[in-house]
């Protein structure tokens, strides 16, 4: 099944919507990092919330869609993993390094929002400040 | 199947990304081969058994395979130690040109 | 074996005994019953139920019991015997007391036999062939169902220990503390780590807080475990900070090979909540400052 991608501003939004193929994870990552240079994307969203396993190619590929898409410029932030597969991902090995991961799409799109106002605090800028 | 012999979700997850893991080096390797899921009992647990068995080239140097890091594909080499740390019983019977049998079990907490 | 179907290789014999040893049981109720109430009192059985209470439990274990000689299935008894323990168990109740009331029984309708029978000696010895293996399986049948109901009893409040030793706390917004105190056994730390990544998800944390102050010591195992806690968490988009790790255990983490910039640790709880707030951007002043600072700026 393909995955659907959406443009929404600065962002790209890729929400996986059931268990994937490797061709599929393939074509996703070829599409994205195309994207990302074709819409001059800032930002990447890769929500796997629907996904219930996530075996060591998914992960690698995840992975490696986070990096190209560094590379290319953009930011990519990994949302939704789902506490099962996390502790799965854990215990295989999986750890998903130098790769942005958040709770949910609101987190990763106010990740992204606050890499875009150059805040640099280790969190981000989700959480709301008290303004003096 | 997992789900149905009363696994709870956490352990569900592990067992499913087990099962793949194990499918992936099979077509990886040996292009095809199968994958027999049981339920086992005995006096005071039940649990899964997963035997994932190929006619491929088969595995020179058990050792290494078993390594972290190892692999022959070019893949993260997780595989089957990965596997290993999922599940709670873990045996593998190979050699070059016989093929490859891994055998796992998860029981059930 | 299976004891409900033992009675099926009973010959007929035997059943014919039975059947007149259950009718003699059946006439003799009232006086049986007391006699055996009696005996429990003074053998100083079942102490923490009343008078009234023993008499009532041995007016049923008795019909029970007379039903297992009469019928071969020990089903019902097995279900009664559970239902009794169930009741008596949190009152304290031993395995011992259970046990001696049931062989007790045995003795006193076995007496009971003897004085019937005494005459013909020969028939005795029958009808005591039969009795016996029925009253035995009886006796088992009680004991094992007692045994099983506290074993279930002792699996529940494990339970409920278990989930009560690591309470996922939310304290503030996005902030989780996870004191953990005692021993951590595999099956805890696994516990552990599904309470602490679905508290996670459920209050959206951002920090958690892992206080480990109370933990003198993990095996590898264990530690590995927690390492894998903590990265699991970071998949989530949380942070773990750990504090209060003893000597011992820092010792044991520095064995596995821990990768430290993996670990996020602050000597103790305090500091912990302290940078857990710093990392959340929140500023922690005391009121009297914070008035200072206003008058200040107001001035200024």
């Amino acid at each position: 099944m393909e995955v659907p991608i959406l443009k929404q501003g600065e962002y790209l939004i890729a929400s996986i919507q059931s268990a994937l193929t490797d061709a599929d994870l393939l074509q996703l990552r070829d599409v994205l990092v195309e994207h990302v240079g074709r819409y001059r994307s800032r930002g990447v969203i890769v929500d796997v919330t629907a996904l219930d396993v996530m075996d060591s190619f998914a992960t690698r590929t995840l992975r490696d869609i986070a990096h190209m898409i560094r590379l290319r410029g953009a930011e990519t932030v990994i949302v939704g993993i789902q506490p099962e597969v996390a502790f799965s991902m854990v215990q295989l090995g999986l750890t998903l390094e130098e790769v942005v991961t958040r709770l949910d799409f609101e987190e990763g799109i106010a990740y992204l929002n606050s890499k875009k106002a150059g805040s640099s605090t280790k969190l981000g800028s989700a959480i709301p400040r008290r303004t003096k | 199947m997992a789900a149905a012999s009363s696994f709870a979700s956490a352990e569900a997850t592990l067992i499913a990304t087990a099962i793949s893991e194990l499918a992936r080096n099979i077509v990886l390797y040996a292009k095809t081969g199968e994958i027999i899921l049981k339920i086992v009992e005995n006096a005071n647990r039940h649990g899964i058994k997963i035997v994932a068995g190929d006619d491929g080239p088969g595995i020179a140097d058990l050792e290494q395979a078993m390594q972290l890091g190892y692999s022959t594909s070019g893949s993260l080499g997780l595989g089957l130690p990965g596997v290993k740390r999922l599940m709670d019983e873990f045996e593998i019977v190979s050699a070059p040109g016989k093929g490859t049998r891994v055998t796992v079990l998860k029981w059930r907490t | 074996m299976d004891p409900i179907d033992a009675q099926s290789a009973v010959p007929e014999a035997t059943l014919e005994l039975l059947r007149a040893l259950v009718s003699h049981l059946r006439e003799n109720r009232t006086q049986l019953r007391e006699e055996w109430a009696r005996r429990i009192t003074e053998a100083q059985l079942l102490t923490a139920m009343s008078k009234e209470e023993i008499f009532a439990e041995a007016t049923s274990i008795y019909d029970n019991y007379v039903d297992v000689l009469e019928t071969g299935s020990v089903e019902a008894l097995l279900a009664y015997a559970r239902n009794l323990s169930e009741r008596i168990i949190p009152r304290g109740v031993q395995t011992n007391e259970v046990v001696g009331i049931v062989l007790l029984l045995r003795d006193v309708l076995a007496r009971s036999l003897f004085k019937k029978y005494q005459a013909d000696f020969a028939l005795l010895n029958r009808v005591l062939d039969a009795y016996e293996p029925a009253a035995n399986r009886i006796a088992v049948t009680v004991s094992v169902g007692f045994v099983q109901e506290r074993e279930r009893v002792i699996r529940e409040q494990q339970e409920a220990i278990r989930e009560l030793s690591t309470p996922v706390l939310p304290v503030r917004e996005r902030l989780l503390i996870l004191p953990i105190i005692g021993v951590i056994d595999p099956l805890r730390a696994r516990q552990l780590t599904e309470q602490l990544l679905r508290g996670i998800r459920l209050n959206r944390a951002k920090v958690v807080v892992m206080d480990i102050t109370g933990v003198p010591t993990i095996d590898t195992k264990v530690a590995n475990h927690l390492v894998q806690t903590v990265e699991a968490a970071r998949l989530l988009g949380a942070t773990v900070i750990v504090t209060g790790l003893s000597s011992e255990i820092a010792q044991t983490l520095v064995n596995i090979g821990v990768d430290l910039g993996k670990m996020n640790t602050v000597g103790d709880l305090q500091g912990g909540i302290e940078e857990a707030e710093r990392l959340l951007g929140y500023k922690v002043v005391p009121m009297i400052e914070s008035i200072e600072q206003q008058i200040i700026q107001q001035k200024a």
